[in-house]
Parts: C-alpha cells; structure tokens; sequence
C-alpha cells in the first residue's frame, strides 16, 4: 500500500482524520498514484491537478524520501520505499505569500 | 418569526450571520470552509434552505459547495469549468492574444424558477450554468463567443464576469457584466448576446465610447422595474431606462463617482446605494470617512448617510459583491469591508452598526429574509 500524506486543507475536504494508504497497480507511478487518490476521493478532481490537462497544479508539489517530484513526468515510477510504504508520497502546498 | 440570514464570503471562509427581524442581536457562525477564498456565497430564492458557495485557493483551485440545509451543512458539488469547444484567446494586458484560462467563480446566481438550477459567473469571463444544482456546469457559450470576445480584456482584478441579473418577467432575458469589457444582455435565455454600453464613456480606453471595453463594476435591477439598471462604472454611476440600449449619467453630486457596489432598496425602485471610493488608484473612502450615499430620486441628489459608520481614519475598500438589502418591511441595507468589518441599517440606511468587526476582508455580501 502507498502511503499518501495530503495538506491539511484537502484532508478536510476529503473528511480524512490522517494519512491515506492507497492500492496502486503496479508500476507505481507518479500518474498512478493521482488517478488512484482521484478515484478513491472524487472531491479532490480539481485540486491536485487541472480536470483536462491532468497538469499538477502550478502550487502543488510532490515530495517523497527527502527529494522533489513535482516536475517529473506522469509516467515517473517512485522509488521502492514508497512502493513498499516505508514512506511516503507527500502531496502538499508550495511555500507562496509572504 | 420574521428575520434575515447574511452570507458572507471572506479572503478565508465564509460566516452566517443571523438575526431575528428587529436585527439588532447577531449571532454569528463561522469560519466554514476556514482557510478557502469564498468569493460568493447565495440563496435560491425558491428554497431558503439551499445555498451554493464559491470555494477558491491559490493552491487548490475551485470548488463549488451546496448546502440543504441553510449552511449548517455544506457538500462538495461539481467544480469543472470547461470552456465549449476551443477557447480561443482573448487580449491580454500587453495587447497579445491570450488563451482563455477559468480562474474562478465570481459570481452565483440562482434560478427564479428552479432551485436546482444556478447560473456561474467566472474569470476568464464566461458565464456557466447548472441544472443539477452544481453538480456539473455547461458554457453559455454564445457570450463568450460573442464576436467581440477576442477584444476583451481583463481589468486591473482580473477578467471576470462579475454581475448576473435575471429578468423576474422575462425568463428569456439575462444581463450580465465584465470587467472590463462591459454589459451584456441575452433576449433568448443566453443563447446570444449584444453589448448594451452604448452612453457609457470611459477616458481609459482609446475610443472613450467604444461599443465594449468598459470597466462595469457593478450593476443592480429592482424586480419591479427590470428595464431600469443601475450601474456603478469605474468611474460614473450609470442608468438606464430601456434594459440598456442607452445609459445616462447619475453621479451629480457624489464625492466620487468611482466605487464599486450599487443596490437598490427593496421597496423604493428610485431610491439606490453606492459607496464612493476615492479613485481607481486610491482604494479607501474619500477624506478616511465611511459613507453610503443614497438617492431617492433614481439617481443624482445624493445624500451621505454617516449615523453609526466611522468618520476619520477609515481606509477600507468595498468590493462589488459586498453589498445587498434585505426585504423587510423597515428595508435593511447589508455592506462588508476589506477590514472585515460587516454594517447593517434596519431602517433603509439612516443609521447604521457594525454586526461583526474583525472577519477577514469581506469579499461578498447577500441576504435572505425570512418573513
């Protein structure tokens, strides 16, 4: 199971308490992973990612085992500890305002 | 019992203030949705119980909420916004042709004849409308596709489509208004459109009365009149008597005749508010003093109505959405400030009083009276 960490601002959203553990096909891939959490939350459609383009929305960012993924492509496969669920995948809000 | 339920929408959340008729005593509730922008928050006026919210951020784009049950609970509705066909590309602030691009929800404004039906009006300016009470949203496209949309441009707050005013005797008939391309009105229930800015003149654009390109801020209608408009312009207060065709100015002897929310009082079709802001570069109240003006005569011979409203040292903003009017028999008049503050007159602006003080910049005021 993925283990996802979402900013507080879509948790509420999503009515979750903590994380979410998701049940990716394999190869778990960047893509994978927002279509899964899309399916698993349909509220979060939008939020995350553009409804048609599926681009990451410019204030998101992707976070896993210390390093940024915001910018890889959907088709990315994420390193093992975050298949394995050893860690997780962060979705959170880009640092923005002053 | 009578009373009045306000909607506001702030920078981060929206509050439900309620009060019984004599509206003295308030209670307040909030922050739902604490954190989101809540550009607007509206009532059907066919079921008092069914709310639609704008929910917006930076970070997570639109959403749309839909409450049964007055606001105590809301549920997340359809938020896809998807122009019909190839959007095309509109004038951009440095003359190019830029994409359309939806932004946000400006605006809601429920059906006069089916509560699940509520029109969206939205940055890029289009206007969207929903027949399953939000859950999803189709373009009246003919608006956009209008064959001045490519010249549109955004004002200084964006491009956006701002003002949704339906006829209550003609269902056919829609008006509308863009910053900053101006007003529109639709005849065939928002197939078509045609520009109705002709009278208005602005010295911002290069033809000061050019047939679009108008910064409309606002515009109001009283249902028992609906040919007549008001309208508050980025500068001028504006009206019209024949649903548009021709505007005439009615600013005579404001401070400033720039602003940006115009009402019209519930039972007095001539007797209209707006709040003069000092100008377009210098958003707060002329002379730091707070003060609705009010014409009982459908325009001109304003008066300053000040009993209650700070009168040194004020330097808010009132922005287009945050005024309204409740329809009790002592009409109330209803304004939010960017300072968080949110006023209320029971006796149709003479005198006035803060309902709340410290909200976060007021982005958006309605109300729904309960008789």
């Amino acid at each position: 199971m993925i283990r996802v960490i979402l900013p507080a601002h879509l948790r509420t959203l999503a009515r979750l308490d903590g994380d979410l553990e998701l049940d990716v096909g394999t190869p778990v891939t960047l893509g994978a992973v927002l279509e899964t959490l899309e399916k698993c939350c349909p509220v979060l459609r939008g939020t995350v990612r553009d409804h048609i383009t599926l681009q990451r929305r410019p204030l998101v960012r992707f976070f896993a085992c210390g390093q940024d993924f915001s910018h890889e492509q959907p088709d990315f496969v994420l390193p093992e500890e975050v298949v394995t669920g050893v860690e997780p995948f962060i979705i959170l809000g880009a640092i923005a305002g002053g | 019992m009578s009373g009045v339920r306000v909607l506001v929408g702030t920078r981060k959340g929206a509050f439900v203030l309620t009060s019984d008729g004599k509206r003295e005593d308030w209670k307040i509730e909030g922050p739902h949705f604490a954190g989101w922008e809540i550009f607007h928050v509206k009532g059907s006026p066919l079921d008092s119980n069914r709310l639609y919210a704008s929910q917006s951020s930076g970070w997570f784009g639109q959403l749309m909420q839909r409450s049964d049950d007055g606001g105590k609970t809301w549920t997340p509705v359809g938020n896809e916004f998807t122009y019909e066909g190839v959007p095309g590309t509109h004038q951009f602030y440095d003359g190019t042709q830029h994409p359309w691009e939806f932004k946000r929800v400006w605006h809601l404004e429920p059906s006069l004849t089916d509560p699940d039906t509520v029109y969206a009006g939205v940055e890029d300016a289009a206007l969207f409308r929903s027949t399953d009470a939000g859950l999803t949203w189709q373009e009246l496209s003919g608006l956009r596709g209008h064959e001045t949309g490519s010249r549109w441009q955004p004002g200084a707050g964006g491009m956006c489509l701002h003002s949704i005013i339906l006829d209550p005797t003609n269902p056919n008939r829609i008006f509308i208004a863009i910053s900053a391309a101006g007003a529109f009105r639709s005849d065939d229930a928002g197939v078509t459109w045609k520009p109705i800015n002709q009278g208005l003149r602005s010295e911002y654009i290069p033809d000061p009365t050019a047939e679009i390109g108008h910064c409309v801020h606002r515009i109001a209608m009283h249902p028992s009149r609906p040919n007549v408009l008001f309208m508050q312009k980025h500068f001028d207060v504006m009206r019209t008597d024949d649903a548009g065709e021709c505007w005439h100015e009615v600013s005579d002897n404001l401070p400033s005749d720039f602003g940006f929310p115009i009402d019209i009082h519930a039972h007095e079709p001539d007797t209209i508010y707006v709040v003069p802001i000092k100008s377009d570069s210098e958003h707060f109240p002329p002379d730091g003093k707070l003060r609705v003006y009010r014409s009982r005569t459908g325009g001109n011979e304003w008066e300053a109505l000040t009993n209650g409203l700070p009168q040194s040292d004020c330097y808010v903003n009132v922005l287009r959405e945050a005024m309204c009017v409740d329809t009790l028999d002592s009409c109330g008049i209803y304004f939010g400030t960017t300072g968080g503050q949110v006023y209320a007159s029971s006796d149709s602006g003479d005198n006035w009083k803060a309902i709340v003080r410290d909200l976060p910049a007021v982005l958006s005021v309605e109300v729904q009276t309960f008789q």
